[in-house]
């Protein structure tokens, strides 16, 4: 391994090098910010990058800590103080990051450098990051093709070796979607698992940060560094926090993995089902057993989920009022043009349809029959999942009906584009864990697309969903293929 | 559940403050028209036992102590204001 071959590798083989002076914390970001330089232009991953302050951070940082000299790609909605936060919003535009996130504040404190803020869909809203005002970040297996979104930016930067790893946010499927179509690790957490201090509000009782990775051991160790209580956020769960590595390297045995029919929906494609069906199989032959379930209310998910989400969001982003930060229109002839224009002229398209379709479910004479309605359906929905969960350990399901798709094909139809979080939504909504793992490809104008197999936890069971999601991952190759702009760093 | 055709993009656009133009009142109002049909499926669903539930996770009241301790001066809150002045936001005209 040459210094320029360092990106290709994945956080727990860094570590070693980091931990025997092999390479120095400085040397590793250097060679990250060469191959940025080198391949960004083509994939356009990042917003932005500071590279004096990650290089300052590198020269002290110890290497002994868990994460010790790591450099972490940050989806853009997370605030790294002092550095630009903008969600890919006009609105933002501008805006610094006055203090960290608590997210940021234990990935510092675990020894990680936070290197580079991430593309995304605006406020983190879409599947594939074309809602970004700032840029298109382009598929690493496929330049034509989306990353998958709204952590686009952070799963593409993962994927080509941009980052050895990053921070999303999931608030329908945002972290396990673009891993999917990516071809990376990732891990939504347990609602309240890990703090969204300081992460800007989408839909406060869906959103939950973690990481995307190259590997499932990876993810855990993030989780190590950024899970746990805060006592700044009420919604924060109080709970021990394991050791998320401890398990990994047991095997199936008794394990029970359920499958659920309401998941075996039409408009999969062929081979994304040929893809689940053989990763089953292969689950089913390292010893765990395959049982039938049923979650009655899925197909109910997708409604619910935007019912909710919207009715959130316009909320939440109702603090975008062009007073205390963000963008400001020019010469308001009174406060309701202040208003009017600041988010007419700050906000981009599928921000402003969400927030109509937010305000109009909450609206007087609508509530009770949309967002009332919704919040109940939602609990049938999580009633559903306890009770697969009395049945079988994790759930199986491909993340996403399709491969990645091209760039432009559904952002005429935003009904067409929220179906993508068809297996994603539910897991959000009752609150579990899920993770999204490589598990083949489908060949679509003779090139690979990444295909991902999405396991769910019940609440608080990420230690197992990354155990069985290890063995898998460690009992096939999927994980060791890499993106043509990835291969010329990666020796066969 | 109310009929779809109930939704005025621009009505509902005033009480958001979120000024749009004619050609997006209308294409809003086609798009989301057809995501409301999409959500009147949830009529079929039986929901007359069920409680509301705001999130999945039963915790309520959750308070800490009331005690002083550091947080933002004045000029780190003011430090993103696109119009300030003297430690304080300039607001567009209220009253008259």
């Amino acid at each position: 391994m040459t210094g320029k071959d360092l990106p290709a590798l994945n956080i727990a083989d860094l570590q070693p090098l980091l931990r025997r002076r092999e390479v120095s914390p400085r040397e590793v970001i250097d060679v990250l910010r060469a191959r940025i330089q080198d391949v960004d232009g083509e994939i356009d991953a990042y917003l932005s990058l500071d590279f004096e302050a990650a290089a300052k951070e590198a020269e002290k940082a110890n290497v002994d800590l868990p994460l010790g000299g790591v450099p972490i790609a940050i989806k853009d909605i997370i605030s790294v103080a002092g550095e630009p936060c903008t969600c890919a919003s006009k609105i933002l535009h501008g805006y610094r990051a006055p203090y960290d996130a608590t997210v940021i504040r234990k990935l510092r404190a675990a020894g990680a450098i936070p290197f580079g803020k991430t593309n995304m869909d605006e406020f983190a809203m879409g599947s594939s990051t074309e809602n970004s005002a700032m840029k298109l970040t382009r598929n690493p297996w496929d330049l034509s093709r989306v990353p998958g979104g709204s952590s686009g930016g952070s799963a593409a930067a993962v994927a080509a070796d941009e980052a050895f790893g990053g921070l999303g946010t999931d608030t329908g499927g945002s972290i396990r979607q673009p891993a999917a179509l990516s071809g990376v690790v990732g891990l939504k957490p347990t609602y309240g698992r890990v703090s969204r201090f300081g992460v800007v509000a989408f839909a406060s009782s869906l959103d939950q940060v973690g990481p995307l990775t190259k590997t499932v051991r990876d993810s855990a160790l993030i989780m190590n560094a950024i899970a746990g209580h805060d006592p700044q956020e009420t919604t924060s769960l109080n709970e021990p926090v394991p050791d998320y590595t401890a398990g990994l390297g047991r095997d199936l045995r008794g394990v029970r993995l359920g499958l659920a029919k309401e998941y075996m929906i039409e408009g999969t494609n062929p081979q994304v089902k040929a893809a689940i069906d053989a990763a089953v199989k292969h689950l089913n032959s390292l010893g765990a057993e395959i049982v039938d379930v049923s979650l009655p209310h899925t197909d109910y998910a997708t409604a619910v989920y935007y019912i909710l989400a919207t009715a959130e969001a316009s909320a939440n982003l109702a603090r975008f009022d062009g007073v205390r930060y963000g963008y400001r229109a020019e010469n308001p002839k009174d406060l309701l043009d202040h208003y009017g224009r600041t988010r007419e002229e700050g906000f981009g398209p599928e921000v402003k349809r969400r927030i109509i379709l937010g305000t109009y479910v909450l609206s007087s004479g609508y509530y009770d029959a949309y967002y009332l309605r919704a919040q109940k359906v939602r609990e049938l929905i999580r009633q559903d999942f306890a009770k697969a969960f009395e049945k079988v350990d994790a759930l199986i399901s491909p993340t996403s009906p399709t491969p990645a798709f091209k760039l432009g094909e559904r952002s005429a139809d935003p009904l067409q584009m929220y179906l993508a979080d068809i297996f994603t939504s539910p897991a959000n909504l009752a609150g579990i864990c899920g993770i999204s793992v490589p598990c083949g490809f489908a060949e679509v104008d003779g090139l690979r697309l990444p295909i991902g197999l999405q396991l769910l936890g019940k609440a608080l069971d990420e230690a197992r969903i990354l155990q069985i999601a290890h063995a898998y991952e460690q009992s096939t190759d999927w994980h060791k293929a890499r993106p043509p702009i990835a291969a010329a760093i990666h020796k066969a | 559940m109310a009929k779809t055709s109930d939704l005025d993009v621009a009505y509902i656009a005033r009480l958001a403050r979120l000024n749009l133009t004619d050609a997006e009142t209308e294409l809003f109002q086609k798009q989301l028209g057809d995501v409301l049909r999409y959500a009147e499926k949830l009529r079929e669903v039986d929901v007359s036992h069920m409680e509301a539930a705001a999130h999945a996770v039963p915790i309520f009241n959750v308070f800490r102590e009331d005690a002083p301790r550091d947080w933002f001066t004045a000029e780190q809150a003011l430090s993103n204001a696109p119009h300030q002045a003297n430690g304080l936001f300039i607001v567009t005209k209220v009253v008259e």
